[in-house]
């Protein structure tokens, strides 16, 4: 790199910094603090660098939130604190935050941003999760198991005979409609095709009829298959349709007092039928077979209008012809026969409140209930009985509309008042503020057996099924499940199946948590249940005729094997996995099989013979999709189990392996799949063995057009690569050249899941056949012309040398790699931080080899330094920081001085991430070449960063502070102490940062500054600093103090700070009262000398009147006690016990907890005999509000030193308490 | 309310784990007969102490020792 070079680009940079300082106005308006500086005074905190150098940027808050307060976990003084806050701040910039929402890198994600959005799960759902929405609530199931059956519950409900004949008719409707579909789609014409097609389409009118009552539905199939066996003449379409209506008839007789009226509303009742959330009206078998929606539904609207009728009146005349202009317009007689509708009843059916979610109602309406001024008037957010709730959803009307009705429930009988109590209280749950969710889940949990569990869950699952839940609404009805759950213990049987339709879908959720919740209920449910009966539950959905019922049924098998033991489970698995009547049962009982080591992972290996044993036969089955289902639960046991286990699939092996070459398409996939999970459990020489007989039809499938194939194919390869047996040579000769022929090619670049696995399955074989190989192999696409293919090679290539190193790298390779990085690396067109890692790792594995490139790299940097884009800069500087190390040990200090200037004059750089970045780098140049050799100097240094200190963008607080900071530790001596000074004040503003790292940073800096120019200068700083208002500077300030005290001995702090509480100000006092306890808690043993010396003043504090005076000195005792624990000073202790031990009684949890803490420190240090005797006399007073402090002290004691206050428990008259054994004298 | 919650689910916790903790409702009998289950397994489990016990005693150690097992 020549000088000239250099010059060039200092040149270009000084006019860049000259552009940029002719806008701003050195003393003019600065926007940063929205001031005209017009003092003539220079200003000690406002130094004189703004004038000096230029701001760094025109508004440095720019993209930072500048209002939100600082607040982290210290809350001792909560009087002080306003805000409610409980947890910490996020320290993430804004930029860091949504790189995730903007999916830097993640751009497939980008398209679901709009749904992401969305809080109501439904919109999120895909088509195949929204089939939850077809499923029904299915009636109350007898409890089979139940020992001492409860009268009213037992006699209800389905049985299980039922229950799977009512299955086995689906099935049977389910054949005979494909059956018809495709006759129809051979051409025959069958007549009745339109009522078979509707009886078996899944509408959720016909499912309810098949699910809710089994016996007629029975009798109805009976009837149907006569039709369709028999006919195709007209009389027989008549009876369906006469089946039909007296299947409806049905309903309306249901005992639902809410029927009768749905009949005089026979428009509202097809919708009301097709309603999931309707559905358990139709059963006798309910306790309270009515959802409040039914009952409700009618009765609403005269409720709702009572109390809108004054907001939404109609217009009167008057007001209309005030509002509308007289000339040009005429008034209209309305049309003869028309009568405007005075029944508010008639009018609410207008407005679209969906009753129940139903699927066939209305057509598209715009509907947003915040905004919208018809609709969010008319909903309360004030229930009688309720109170004020968060909100309250169109939806919600439909559940809980019965609360506003404003009966009298007075003559209300006791079934309907308990409905009505956990009706308000699930709105509460659902709805209210924290505080009232809290108290009303409590109250529901304490008096779940109360209301009991059919009340309870008619009126929770109904409103989990429905359409608009949002997250949070869902997460507290499960809650509130969950709860019941543990308190209802057995009752829930009869519900069980109920709870599972609901929650299953939990376990396909894209929510982490949501699944995690879904488990939880699920093995919490098993729990309460039993094995038996969640068994006789489920089994019947084991065959469903609906994939994803059967699919969401063997994960919350998997959950129960989980919660109830594999063992339990196994006989049940073992037979469903043989079934002979039904494929579908044998694929659900594998996909149960294939959950478990999903869900337990290594947990499984105790079982792991008798699961395999389970479904080793299914890998012969008979039906595609069984083989394919086996082999991947296979893949799942065999990851689950390694890198055990490999006996355990002796067995299946053979099948295994022949299945392998057998299959094709998807099947070979999984079979694939499995093989290359097995092999890693396996001897080296099987290993190898099993591989060479795989590897063939790996290599056929090499150039599968399929991506599942490839992807397969890859992830087997690197499984292969990876294991003992397979040897280099083996590799090199049979698999590389068509690897590399068939992945490394540039369209694999593009796909980003293809890219990955190449990428690894590369690496894994790196692994194997060294890093020469790999890289020789692809080094020349470092020089293609496709980017996202570069990116990926320079990924492998950095991923190869980080593990396996350079050594292995021959000279010319080592060339053609350094020539190809350095191309990738300026032809990107995103900056990206894999080039970034690519560059560094390989640099610093050629470490000293380098040497001859070094000025080429240099250059690069330099220019790429100077480039018009920000990220260029940034990633210029990042990467100075990573190769620093390698100049040193090359040797190149002249061209690190260089770089150290250039980066200087660097520092006017606007862009904060830029300037963190050239900070960075300017650190690690430092760190390298030593303080006294740093080029520029020091002294010219450190003056440029203090304004830079008063930057707020993280990185370049955090960059800043640690340059500083070595700088103050290292060579303190270079800058001389005014200037140190000036940074002590810079320094302030940054205890409060949000990053604890840079809080912490900065503290220690105070410390190095404080040992360098003695504590005197520092400390006064540092007591004027206590007398801001802002409590957390405050409290930084006291850290602070702590920390200078303990650099420069605790005697030159402590007589200035205890001088300080003599200032007249609470804030002030308290201020020493903090560092006072900072301060001890960082000297420790060295307190023995000193607390003499603070006891008057402790004693001060600790009968101020003021609360919070006396808890920081608590927190004070505290750490003085702990310190001084055996070194004699318990008489001081003792003096402070007896000051703290009447602030026992305060009730702010603050407080109580400083004082109970300071007390028992001094139990550590007086013993514990000696502060019991305090405590006895408390066990037993007749007041609780005595009691319970003198309780708390006594378990603190008794956790902490059980043993050691055994002589000392009080002689009592007792004859229980008789210790003899204690009076024995030798 | 939520603090009175807390405290309460902490002191059952603490009372799973410590047997021998109280609180305001313990009664003098359930507390004494902690103290004296508690010292005879201190004296158990400090063998000099029990030694010392056992000779005052005029008793074999481990006689002293089964007896203080089988009171406690």
């Amino acid at each position: 790199m020549s000088d000239s070079d250099f010059d060039t680009i200092r040149k270009l940079q000084a006019e860049r910094n000259a552009a940029s300082a002719g806008k701003k106005g050195s003393k003019t308006f600065d926007p940063s603090n929205q001031r005209t500086d017009v003092s003539t005074k220079a200003s000690l905190t406002e130094s004189f660098d703004t004038t000096l150098y230029e701001r760094d940027s025109s508004d440095k808050f720019a993209g930072y939130n500048t209002s939100i307060a600082v607040a982290d976990g210290d809350d001792d003084d909560a009087e002080e604190d306003t805000s409610r806050r409980l947890v910490g701040q996020y320290t993430a910039s804004k930029e860091q935050m949504n790189e995730f929402a903007h999916g830097n890198g993640v751009e497939e994600e980008d398209i679901l941003l709009g749904r992401e959005k969305s809080a109501r799960i439904a919109d999120r759902e895909t088509d195949y999760q929204k089939r939850r929405l077809d499923r029904v609530l299915t009636p109350t199931r007898a409890d089979a198991f139940a020992a001492n059956r409860q009268a009213g519950a037992s006699e209800d409900g389905e049985s299980y005979r039922e229950i799977m004949a009512r299955r086995e008719l689906e099935r049977e409707e389910d054949r005979v409609r494909k059956a018809i579909e495709e006759k129809t789609a051979n051409g025959d014409v069958v007549h009745h095709k339109a009522t078979l097609v509707k009886e078996g389409s899944g509408s959720p009118s016909d499912k309810e009829n098949k699910e809710s009552g089994s016996t007629e539905a029975a009798a109805a199939g009976r009837k149907r298959k006569k039709r369709w066996d028999v006919g195709t003449d007209s009389a027989d379409s008549a009876t369906a349709t006469t089946d039909a209506k007296t299947k409806r008839s049905r309903w309306d007789q249901t005992p639902a007092p809410g029927a009768a009226s749905v009949d005089q509303t026979p428009r509202k009742r097809s919708r009301w039928d097709q309603a999931p959330a309707a559905t358990p009206m139709g059963n006798q078998g309910l306790v309270t077979p009515m959802h409040p929606s039914q009952m409700g539904g009618p009765v609403l609207p005269t409720a709702f209008g009572t109390d809108i009728s004054q907001r939404n009146a109609p217009w009167s005349d008057e007001d209309l012809d005030m509002m509308l202009p007289s000339e040009g317009y005429k008034i209209l007689d309305p049309p003869p026969g028309y009568a405007p509708i005075r029944t508010v009843s008639q009018k609410m059916m207008a407005t679209p409140t969906p009753a129940g979610g139903a699927a066939g109602f209305g057509g598209f309406m715009m509907q947003d209930p915040d905004s919208g001024r018809a609709l969010g008037k008319q909903l309360p957010t004030e229930i009688p009985g309720v109170g004020d709730l968060q909100f309250f959803k169109a939806e919600d009307m439909a559940y809980f509309g019965k609360l506003t009705d404003g009966s009298d429930e007075n003559a209300m009988s006791v079934e309907e008042l308990k409905e009505r109590k956990i009706m308000r209280l699930l709105l509460k749950v659902k709805n209210g503020t924290p505080p009232m969710r809290k108290t009303a889940l409590r109250q529901l949990t304490d008096n779940a057996k109360q209301f009991g569990a059919g009340p309870l869950f008619n009126q929770i699952l109904p409103l989990l099924m429905e359409k608009t839940l949002e997250d949070q609404e869902r997460h507290l009805l499960v809650k509130v499940i969950d709860r019941v759950l543990y308190k209802l213990d057995e009752l829930v049987r009869p519900y069980v199946h109920k709870i599972l339709v609901v929650i299953e879908p939990l376990l396909i959720d894209q929510d982490y948590y949501a699944r995690v919740e879904g488990r939880e209920i699920i093995s919490n449910l098993s729990k309460a249940a039993g094995l038996a009966h969640m068994i006789s539950t489920m089994r019947p959905d084991i065959d469903h005729v609906d994939e994803y019922v059967r699919n969401t049924t063997a994960r919350a098998f998997a959950v129960v094997a989980s919660a109830l033991g594999i063992p339990a489970l196994l006989p049940f698995l073992r037979a469903v996995c043989r079934s002979k009547r039904s494929w579908q049962a044998r694929h659900t009982g594998v996909k149960i099989v294939q959950q478990i080591p999903i869900l337990m992972g290594c947990a499984v290996l105790p079982h792991l013979k008798g699961l395999v044993d389970c479904i080793g036969g299914n890998l012969n089955d008979d039906q595609t999709k069984v083989r394919t289902v086996t082999s991947l639960a296979i893949a799942a046991l065999a990851e689950a189990a390694n890198p055990y286990g490999i006996e355990s699939f002796d067995e299946i092996l053979n099948p295994l392996w022949t299945g392998a070459r057998k299959q094709r398409g998807k099947g070979l996939a999984g079979f694939l799949k499995a093989v290359g999970y097995i092999i890693p459990l396996m001897d080296e020489e099987y290993a190898n063995y099993y591989t060479s007989q795989i590897m063939e039809i790996l290599l056929r499938e090499f150039s599968s057009p399929d991506e599942e194939m490839k992807k397969v194919v890859l992830k087997v390869v690197s499984q292969c690569a990876g294991t003992d047996g397979v040897t280099a040579g083996y590799l090199k000769e049979h698999v590389l050249d068509e690897f590399f022929k068939s992945f490394w090619v540039r369209r694999m670049a593009l796909d980003k899941r293809n890219y990955r696995q190449v990428v690894e399955t590369t690496v894994d074989l790196g692994q194997k056949v060294g890093v020469g190989e790999i890289v020789e192999r692809i080094v020349n696409n470092l020089k293609d012309e496709s980017e996202a293919y570069r990116k990926m090679t320079v990924e492998t290539v950095e991923k190869v040398v980080a593990s396996l190193g350079a050594a292995s790298i021959g000279e010319r390779l080592e060339t053609r790699l350094i020539d190809g990085i350095l191309h990738s690396f300026q032809e990107q067109s995103v900056e990206d931080i894999v080039m970034l890692n690519g560059f560094g790792t390989v640099v610093n594995a050629l470490g000293t080899r380098c040497k001859d490139y070094l000025p080429q790299i240099v250059s690069t940097i330099l220019w790429r330094l100077n480039n018009k884009s920000a990220t260029v800069r940034q990633q210029a500087a990042d990467l100075i920081s990573r190769i620093a190390m390698v100049m040193k040990q090359c040797g190149e200090d002249a061209l690190m001085g260089k770089l150290g200037i250039v980066l200087y004059e660097y520092l006017g750089e606007e862009y904060p991430e830029v300037l963190g970045s050239i900070l960075g780098a300017l650190r690690s140049i430092v760190t390298v070449v030593g303080i006294s050799q740093m080029q520029p100097p020091i002294k010219d240094l450190l003056p440029r960063l203090t304004p830079i200190l008063r930057n707020r963008h993280e990185k370049v607080q955090e960059n800043t502070i640690d340059l500083v900071g070595r700088i103050a530790d290292r060579g303190p001596e270079s800058v001389n102490a005014r200037e140190w000074m000036r940074i002590c004040f810079e320094l302030l503003d940054m205890l409060k940062a949000h990053k604890k790292g840079i809080r912490r940073a900065a503290n220690n800096t105070f410390g190095f500054i404080a040992k360098a120019i003695g504590p005197q200068d520092v400390l006064a700083t540092l007591l004027n600093n206590l007398r801001v208002q802002e409590r957390q500077s405050r409290v930084c300030t006291a850290v602070a103090i702590g920390i200078v005290a303990e650099t420069c001995a605790p005697f030159t702090v402590l007589p200035a700070l205890m001088n300080e509480y003599r200032v007249p100000e609470l804030n002030v006092q308290n201020g020493v009262l903090k560092s006072l306890s900072f301060l001890f808690e960082y000297i420790g043993e060295m307190a023995k000398d000193y607390v003499y010396a603070v006891t008057p003043l402790l004693e001060d504090a600790l009968i101020d009147r003021d609360q919070v005076h006396r808890q920081t000195a608590a927190s004070v005792v505290k750490h003085v006690a702990l310190g001084v624990v055996g070194l004699g000073c318990e008489d001081a202790m003792l003096h402070l016990l007896n000051l703290l031990y009447p602030n026992l009684f305060e009730t702010s949890p603050h407080v109580i907890d400083r004082i109970i803490e300071a007390i028992d420190a001094i139990r550590m240090a007086v013993g514990p005999g000696l502060t019991m005797n305090y405590v006895w006399a408390g066990l037993f007073h007749p007041a609780r509000k005595v009691r319970q402090p003198y309780w708390r002290l006594y378990n603190d004691c008794y956790v902490q030193s059980a043993d050691a206050i055994v002589p000392y428990y009080p002689n009592l008259d007792d004859e229980r308490m008789d210790r003899p054994e204690l009076a024995i004298v030798i | 309310m939520a603090d009175k919650l807390r405290a309460q689910q902490q002191l059952e916790q603490l009372q799973t784990r410590f047997v021998g903790t109280g609180h305001a409702d313990t009664t003098r009998f359930e507390w004494s007969s902690n103290i004296q289950r508690d010292s005879f397994a201190s004296y158990v489990g400090h063998p000099p102490l029990l030694s010392y016990m056992a000779i005052g005693m005029g008793e074999c150690r481990e006689k002293v020792r089964g007896a203080m097992i089988e009171v406690g």
